[in-house]
Order: C-alpha cells, then sequence, then structure tokens
C-alpha cells in the first residue's frame, strides 16, 4: 500500500523529483485506455492548431471555469471579512442598525486584547486543544499502528472505528449531555460500576474541576478515528524493504520503531496535528450544546465567547476586532506550522 | 492468515501479535459504539425506562419516542379521552394512555425536510463549481494558481462564529436571513474550498492524454472535458459530493445563527426538543437516530476514500 502526499496546491506528476510518498498507481484499465487514445492520434490527421480555433481558447476556458469559484468565494467570504475589519473599527452594534456610526479607531482591538475575559477564553480554548491533541495522537497513532498489524476483520473493524467522527458534533455532543447525567447516566454509571464511586457524587457537567475533561472526553472519543487514519496512511508509506533491511542489520524492534517508524510516519502525523488543532481552535457546536461553556466560564471556549459578545452582548465592534484577531492567529500560526511541516517531508 | 508463510517474512508480524492487536482495536471499537448504541435503545424507550437508576439495558420496546418526535400533545381528562372513541393509530394509542391527545405534527419533519433541501442544493452547486474550477486549476496555466488554491482553503480557516457576523449583517440587508437559499449559498461557500482541492486531485490523475487524444479526433476543449473527463471523474465527483453533503448535513453554528423558523435545519431542533418537565430523551434520541442513519450509510459507501476526504485531499491512498 502506498501513500501520496501533497500539501501545495501544485499537482505531484510522476516527473516531479523524486520524493519517497510518490508512486503513481498504474491500472490495467489506464494502460488499455491509453493505448486506444494513442491509436486515435495516430489514426488522426496531425493538425496541432485545428483544436485551437474552433471553440473557445484555452484561456478564455480556465476563466470561465475558475471565475464562478472565485466570485461566489468573494461574495460570501471575503466581502464579509472586509466588513468586520471595516466593523472592528467602529462602535456599530447590530441590534441598533440606525443608529450612529463612529469610527472608534484601534479601541476595540485595546479593549480585546486587555480583556481578562477574553484571555481567560484564550487559556481555555488552549488548555482543550492541548489535551485533546494529545490524546487523540497517543491513542490513534496506537490503534493505526495495532491495525497495521493487519489481523484477521482488520477493514471492517476500522471501518467501525471511523463511524463516529463522521456524525454531527452538535447532535451528538446534545446526546452526551444525557450520558453525562448524574445518577441516570450511562457514563457515570459505568464509571461507578469499575470503580465503586456511587455515581450520583459527581458531576462531570456540572462541576468547574470536571467539566474541562468532559468535552475534552467527547472531542478524543469522536476525533481519535481521524488520526488513527491519517497515521495508518502513513504507516502504510513506509516500504517493506526498510524494515527488511534492519532486520538484516539485526536492529532491536523498539530501535526500528523509534528509528525507522515514527521518523517516517511524522509528517502524517504532523499533518494530522495540523488539522485537529485549525478544527478545535474553532470549536464551537460540540461544546455549546455539552455545557454552553459552563458551569461559571470553565469551558468556554474562544468561539463561545465570541458569540456572546457578538450575538449576545451585540457589541459587533468589538466582536469583529476579536475575530478578525482570531482570524489572524489561526492563519498566522497554521503557516508557520507548514512550513515545518514542508522542511519534515524534504527530510 | 497463514502461519506457515508469515513465519519466514521479516516483515509480517508473528500470528500471537496479530490476536493481540486485533483483541485491543476490537475492544476500542466496541467502546467507541456504546454511545451510539445507547442512542438506538434509547429511542425505544418509554420516558420512564429512559431515565431509571441503574440504566436499563433490558426493557419493553416502544414506539413512544419516535410518536413524540413527530407530534405534539395536549394532557387531557380521562373523561374527554374516552369520549373520542377508537384510536386510529399506535401513536394514537400510546398517547392517550399518557393521558394526552395528538394535538397536530410536531417541526420534526419541516426541519428534517430543510436539511434535505438545503444539503442536497449546497452539495449540487458546490460539486458543480467545483468540477469546473477543478479542471481549470488542473488543466490551465492559471497566474498565481498556488496563491488562488491557499485563498480557497484558507476560507476554511475562519472560526464560523467570526464569518457569521458579517453574513449575518449582510443576510438581514439583502432578505436571505432564515431563508433557504441563503444557507445553500453560505454552505455552498464552505463546501466549495473542500470540492475545489479534493477534485483537483481527481483530475490530475486523469491523464491529459485522454483528452489531446479527442481534440486531435476533432473534439472541442469543451467536448473533451465533458466527454472524456467528466466520465472518468465520477468516482472522484461521487466521493467529493459526499463529503459536502456530510458537512451540510452535519453543520450547527452558522444554522443557529442565522435560522430561527422557516429555515432552520435538524441540529439546531433536535437539542429544542422537550416533554413535559425536561427534555424528552426517547424523542430526542429517535430524531437523533432518524438523522444519524444516513451519515452511517454514506460511510460506509465512502471509506475507501475517507482519507483524502478528511484531509482536503493531502494524503492519498
Amino acid at each position: 500500500m502506498t501513500a501520496r502526499f501533497r500539501l501545495s496546491g501544485r499537482a505531484v506528476r510522476p516527473d516531479a523529483p523524486a520524493s519517497r510518498f510518490l508512486v503513481t498507481p498504474v491500472t490495467d484499465t489506464d494502460t488499455s485506455l491509453m493505448d486506444k487514445a494513442a491509436a486515435k492520434a495516430v489514426r488522426a490527421t496531425p493538425a496541432p492548431l485545428a483544436f485551437r480555433v474552433r471553440g473557445l481558447s484555452d484561456r478564455s476556458i480556465a476563466w470561465l471555469f475558475i471565475t464562478p469559484t472565485i466570485a461566489l468565494l468573494l461574495a460570501i467570504n471575503i466581502f464579509p471579512l472586509i466588513w468586520a475589519v471595516y466593523l472592528s473599527f467602529t462602535n456599530f452594534r447590530a441590534n441598533r442598525p440606525n443608529a450612529e456610526i463612529n469610527g472608534v479607531g484601534l479601541t476595540n482591538y485595546q479593549r480585546v486584547l486587555n480583556d481578562p475575559d477574553i484571555w481567560q477564553a484564550m487559556q481555555t480554548t488552549a488548555h482543550f486543544v492541548f489535551w485533546t491533541i494529545l490524546l487523540q495522537m497517543l491513542i490513534g497513532f496506537a490503534l493505526a499502528y495495532l491495525i497495521d498489524r493487519k489481523f484477521r476483520g482488520h477493514a471492517f473493524w476500522t471501518t467501525v472505528i471511523l463511524i463516529p467522527m463522521m456524525l454531527s458534533p452538535a447532535v451528538v455532543g446534545n446526546f452526551w449531555r444525557f450520558l453525562y447525567q448524574p445518577q441516570i447516566g450511562l457514563f457515570n454509571y459505568i464509571y461507578s460500576f469499575f470503580t465503586g464511586v456511587p455515581p450520583s457524587s459527581f458531576e462531570m457537567l456540572g462541576s468547574v474541576a470536571l467539566s474541562p475533561w468532559a468535552i475534552i472526553i467527547v472531542d478524543t472519543w469522536m476525533w481519535t478515528p481521524y488520526v488513527m487514519l491519517i497515521c495508518l496512511a502513513g504507516l502504510r508509506s513506509i516500504p517493506d524493504y526498510i524494515y527488511e533491511a534492519a532486520e538484516v542489520d539485526r536492529a532491536s524492534a523498539w530501535r526500528q520503531f523509534w528509528s525507522i517508524t515514527v521518523p517516517m510516519a511524522l509528517p502524517f502525523i504532523m499533518l494530522a496535528v495540523l488539522f485537529r488543532a485549525i478544527e478545535n481552535f474553532k470549536m464551537f457546536d460540540m461544546v455549546v450544546l455539552l455545557t454552553g461553556g459552563g458551569p461559571g466560564s470553565t469551558t468556554e471556549v474562544a468561539s463561545i465567547t465570541l458569540k456572546r459578545e457578538a450575538f449576545e452582548s451585540w457589541r459587533t465592534g468589538r466582536a469583529s476586532a476579536f475575530a478578525i484577531i482570531l482570524f489572524v492567529a489561526v492563519f498566522g500560526l497554521a503557516n508557520i506550522y507548514v512550513k515545518a511541516l514542508n522542511k519534515v517531508k524534504q527530510r | 492468515m497463514s502461519t506457515a508463510n508469515s513465519a519466514h517474512s521479516v516483515v509480517e508480524p508473528s500470528s500471537t501479535s496479530k490476536r493481540i492487536a486485533g483483541a485491543i482495536v476490537i475492544l476500542y471499537a466496541v467502546i467507541t459504539m456504546v454511545p451510539l448504541a445507547w442512542i438506538f435503545l434509547t429511542s425505544f424507550k418509554s420516558p420512564p425506562d429512559s431515565i431509571s437508576y441503574p440504566p436499563k439495558i433490558v426493557f419493553q420496546p416502544t414506539l413512544e419516542g419516535y410518536c413524540n418526535l413527530f407530534t405534539t400533545r395536549t394532557r387531557q381528562t380521562p373523561d374527554y379521552i374516552q369520549s373520542l372513541g377508537a384510536p386510529t393509530s399506535t401513536c394514537d394509542e400510546i398517547t392517550r394512555n399518557r393521558n394526552m391527545v395528538i394535538a397536530g405534527p410536531s417541526n420534526y419533519w419541516p426541519r428534517f425536510q430543510n436539511s434535505l433541501i438545503i444539503a442536497f442544493g449546497s452539495t449540487f452547486l458546490a460539486v458543480s463549481l467545483g468540477t469546473l474550477a477543478a479542471y481549470g486549476f488542473s488543466r490551465f496555466k492559471v497566474p498565481l494558481a498556488d496563491d488562488l488554491l491557499f485563498f480557497i482553503l484558507s476560507t476554511r480557516m475562519m472560526p464560523p462564529i467570526a464569518v457569521a457576523i458579517p453574513i449575518y449583517l449582510m443576510y438581514r440587508q439583502l432578505g436571505l436571513s432564515d431563508t433557504a437559499l441563503g444557507m445553500i449559498l453560505l454552505y455552498t461557500a464552505v463546501n466549495v474550498s473542500l470540492a475545489v482541492w479534493l477534485l483537483k486531485g481527481f483530475i490530475d490523475e486523469i491523464p491529459r492524454e485522454y483528452e489531446e487524444a479527442a481534440m486531435i479526433d476533432g473534439y472541442t476543449r469543451l467536448q473533451a472535458f465533458w466527454k472524456v473527463v467528466l466520465p472518468q471523474a465520477t468516482t472522484g465527483i461521487a466521493a467529493t459530493a459526499i463529503f459536502c453533503l456530510i458537512f451540510a448535513w452535519n453543520e450547527y453554528a452558522f444554522a443557529v445563527l442565522l435560522t430561527s423558523g422557516s429555515a432552520q435545519t435538524a441540529p439546531p431542533f433536535i437539542p429544542t426538543i422537550i416533554g413535559e418537565g425536561g427534555q424528552d430523551w426517547p424523542a430526542v434520541a429517535a430524531g437523533t437516530t432518524i438523522f444519524l442513519v444516513p451519515i452511517l450509510v454514506f460511510t460506509i459507501l465512502l471509506r475507501k476514500q475517507l482519507l483524502r476526504g478528511i484531509t482536503f485531499g493531502a494524503v492519498r491512498k
């Protein structure tokens, strides 16, 4: 099994500089079609300019095909973004659309950056992102490593494991609220069954100490398969002959794991970290339905604070400033990370 | 599993290690299925059974949850219920046993319909636009192609709430708030980035020689695209469509902020299902079950393409 790996927009072609991830599968159908195409080409009279003259030129087709997508993104993504940038410099409130809009300069940005609640939310988000990624990487990689043993029925069980990540985080998160109920909830019951702690003695969602872990557990349950799937692709991209060579050199299994498996799967692991970090930084739906940010503000991640500022306090200008800061942070960090990732990949 | 062969291979794990690996993975798979199994079981419980302690695994299955999901009910006196005559349906009977009568349909089905319309509408648009753009990026030298592609991807990095603030204002101005059209356009814009990235990968894999041969045969570029490239890309287009569909189906943040009534989809609606004295968990479970089943089917259909879809085509198998 081979895997191909790509992060730039440019297509990976068979003649591109050799990369160890790059193997283009050529199937039988490909060759037969190729032959047919070649035969057609031979039969036809060579007329290199003929198809350039008839119909639209390639250049205009390229623009014709790409423009609708760009136009849609400009209208629904970029125009609102520019509007948000503008609003972030004003005192506009969306619940008072007719009030006079005044420019306030950088005040909104200053207030956001000096607001202890917002820093609290950033800390909560960081805690959430750190632990979910750590747990998901450990469990996900271990699972991938075990599935790569190719035991009987591994394909079936892999599909079963993948199911949670495809489901709606909102709808499933809402149901976890039921599982976490003290007394009647299944989670508390199972925990008390194995530990003997009375099931009504702790509240996963109601206690300040436990609620951050309640959302981490649900996120880990949901997204470990995602990490597992990417790690599995990484493990399968390592050619057998490297292990065979290591075996000839009498490298121990432990040594093989740390000198071959981990470094060669690293770009994939890093990619999984990137995708999970971006997603969890934006986390909203699952948390809002499980805890609503509570108790108090112990699970109030950045998106929930943003929603409160924008749609409950209606401080649209300030919320816009916060949104821009968040976007710049994610975008900047992701860019730096992708550069690091590409370095690891080229090693 | 042939132990005789694997004994000679240095890379083939031993059968004991395979068995241990299998046991751990199966254990994990079973544990992760527990919450989903619980949703399914709860949907067939009566409300008292659903909140009993200890949690009941063996119970008398009933359709009460599904009945409550699709209806609204009012409490009546036993005398009034007696005077109504024979119940006309199973749900009618179940409801009357609780001293209630069915007052009318609930909002679940309209919300579910909205989900269908918005998910399929936006998927169709996103895949159509995405296929065209992907072909453009794959086959032609587009100036700043990498920048444009990265721009398309970066639109996915925004927290949905950050996007929702200006969209909310814009839709209010344009009269698109709480309309299916507004939601379709928004989900199309979100999905089109995924569609372009995935489809570009799929189209890159179709050799250019096919179209070139067709064009030498007298096809125009458009005809070659339509008659040669599209049929070759069917699998990729289908997989991309399912990914877009799943996103639109599952989406919550935009839906809860931008819709309130007529265009509300199922995800913001399901948590609001309440019965007398709190959340009606069997009805919530029933709504959740119905909502999750299509995704379950799609996941199984997609399992070979999943990796590609969830990484925006960055990892291919």
